[in-house]
């Protein structure tokens, strides 16, 4: 092979790698923003589960949150990645034999990493929970409005405004979690980044890219973040 | 108003009797987590197989002890190196304090597995140049590059842990101890640190915690660490229990580190409950 110049390597286009990196980097972002909701809604509910007057739901979430941010990522991802089907295999089977599953890689990280997302998720709404003022929630019961439209209507927007920091930060760590993912070979930024380092014998080349891109996103999520934070203080009431 | 009255009227509501929404939902999700518990002893009671207990149990040892030792020499080499960071971000110099922000976001910022791959692939591409210097012995052996990976990864965030510490030490301690006459070094050990450690011992816990549960990573790169060993458990036998196993271990580690650190933050914080 004739030596590449770094910046063929790091052209676009079939001799180089920046198209495969990229579109890692868009895997990564979407795995991320698919992650994203579900952690949100999860977090959220096993958090008023956790301040809840009930003790059996605080047990439960309780468990929820020792489980999934006591165990490593990476546990968590090949359990869920080489078990998952043998469950769903062993379900299936009793219906249809014969059938094979084959569990995506995306999807099986999106899984995972919404159980880590939403555990570590839920301390934050948590204390955001105690940061709110227990007349709130009687002001909405004393103008009738129900249980679930006090949450909706009063507390929840209060909610993500207190929550909002510490949400970010669990952002920021589920987009480096997702370059885990590689691991179960989705062709993320890591993973892409990883083939050409393999092909061009470029590793320390490839991998700072790699590294770059996390950087960019990072630095991204804090520039929208600040955004945010901002016109979320602009319609705080003074 | 009669006594009676006044005591009737500021009792508490009584406790909701009977199965009020909550509950029902509360006892069924505690119900799911104990079939859950249930199924996976049974899991691992069904597939219950001597010979794999009696190969692999010892590599699982011998694999626990290589995660412990790893964690521990980058815990304690990461807490060494944390201090110059420290000390650039709190300085201020511009040239310094800039040069430690950009340390500790690159490190913040970046995957741990990403910093692991650039010293395990990306330094062994330099093998030349390492071999000139002398350094290749070290990074030859992948439990070294992880060591190294880490040992930098946790020193960026101990010194952020480290700088919020002291910098939760109000000022009034700086100016008491130095209108006492303690230099600048002195009253760092004798005033501040004492009253930043009870601050930063949380998330110097949860660092720990945070590096075991990362260590596993260390298995991709061919380091036979816990999980490393139940990595190649399960490529030879092809035996989903080497997974469930190890995460039961894991779990246990992380839940016993966890309450050992509240343990020894309720004892130092003695004195400030009454």
């Amino acid at each position: 092979m004739p030596a590449q110049s770094i910046w063929t390597l790091l052209s676009w286009g079939p001799e180089g790698w920046s198209d495969d990196i990229a579109y890692g980097a868009l895997v990564t972002i979407a795995l991320a923003l698919a992650t994203l909701p579900i952690g949100l809604t999860i977090g959220f509910f096993v958090a008023w589960a956790k301040q809840s007057e009930e003790p059996s739901l605080r047990v439960a979430a309780n468990i929820y949150t020792t489980v999934f941010r006591g165990l490593p990522e990476l546990v968590t991802l090949f359990l869920f990645f080489f078990g998952m089907p043998i469950l769903l295999q062993y379900v299936i089977r009793l219906f249809k034999p014969e059938a094979t599953i084959d569990v995506d890689s995306f999807i099986a990280g999106m899984i995972v990493l919404s159980l880590i997302f939403s555990s570590y998720a839920s301390e934050v709404f948590l204390s955001a929970f105690r940061a709110i003022p227990k007349g709130q929630y009687e002001g909405g019961y004393a103008i009738g409005l129900s249980k679930w439209l006090t949450m909706r209507k009063i507390i929840l927007p209060q909610l993500l405004r207190i929550a909002f920091p510490g949400l970010e930060n669990c952002w920021l760590s589920l987009l480096k979690d997702t370059a885990l993912v590689s691991v179960v070979n989705l062709a993320e930024t890591l993973r892409n980044a990883g083939v050409a380092a393999r092909v061009t014998k470029h590793a320390f080349l490839f991998y700072s890219v790699a590294a770059l891109v996390f950087l960019v996103l990072a630095i991204l999520s804090s520039i929208a973040t600040g955004f945010i934070l901002r016109s979320l203080g602009r319609r705080q009431p003074r | 108003m009669s006594v009676s009255e006044a005591i009737s009227v500021e009792r508490p509501p009584p406790r909701a009797r009977g199965w009020p929404r909550a509950r029902i939902v509360g006892y069924a999700l505690v119900g799911l987590w104990i079939l859950f518990s249930i199924g996976i002893l049974a899991y691992l009671i069904y597939a219950w197989n001597g010979e794999f207990f009696a190969r692999y149990a010892p590599a699982y040892l011998q694999g626990l002890w290589t995660t412990l030792s790893l964690v521990a020499i980058s815990m304690v080499v990461g807490a060494i190196f944390s201090l110059p960071v420290t000390y650039g971000r709190m300085s201020r110099n511009r040239f310094l304090s800039g040069l430690a922000y950009c340390y500790v976001y690159f490190f913040r910022g970046t995957p741990l597995l990403v910093q692991v791959y650039l010293v395990y692939y990306g330094l062994g591409s330099f093998r030349p140049q390492l071999e000139s210097v002398g350094l290749w012995w070290f990074f030859r052996e992948a439990f070294n590059c992880g060591v190294f990976a880490f040992a930098l990864n946790t020193a960026a965030y101990q010194a952020e842990i480290l700088r919020g510490a002291i910098e939760s030490v109000p000022r009034g301690q700086w100016e008491g101890a130095a209108s006492l006459g303690l230099h600048k070094l002195q009253t760092l050990r004798k005033v501040i640190l004492p009253q930043a450690f009870i601050v930063a011992l949380r998330p110097y816990g949860n660092e720990l915690v945070l590096m075991i549960k990362a260590s596993a990573i260390v298995a991709i790169i061919t380091v036979y660490d816990l999980m490393g060993n139940a990595k190649l458990a399960y490529a030879k036998s092809f035996d989903f229990q080497a997974y469930v196993w190890v995460a039961i271990v894991y779990l246990v580690m992380v839940e016993i580190l966890r309450h050992g650190v509240e343990w020894i933050e309720r004892r130092i914080t003695i004195h400030l409950h009454r």
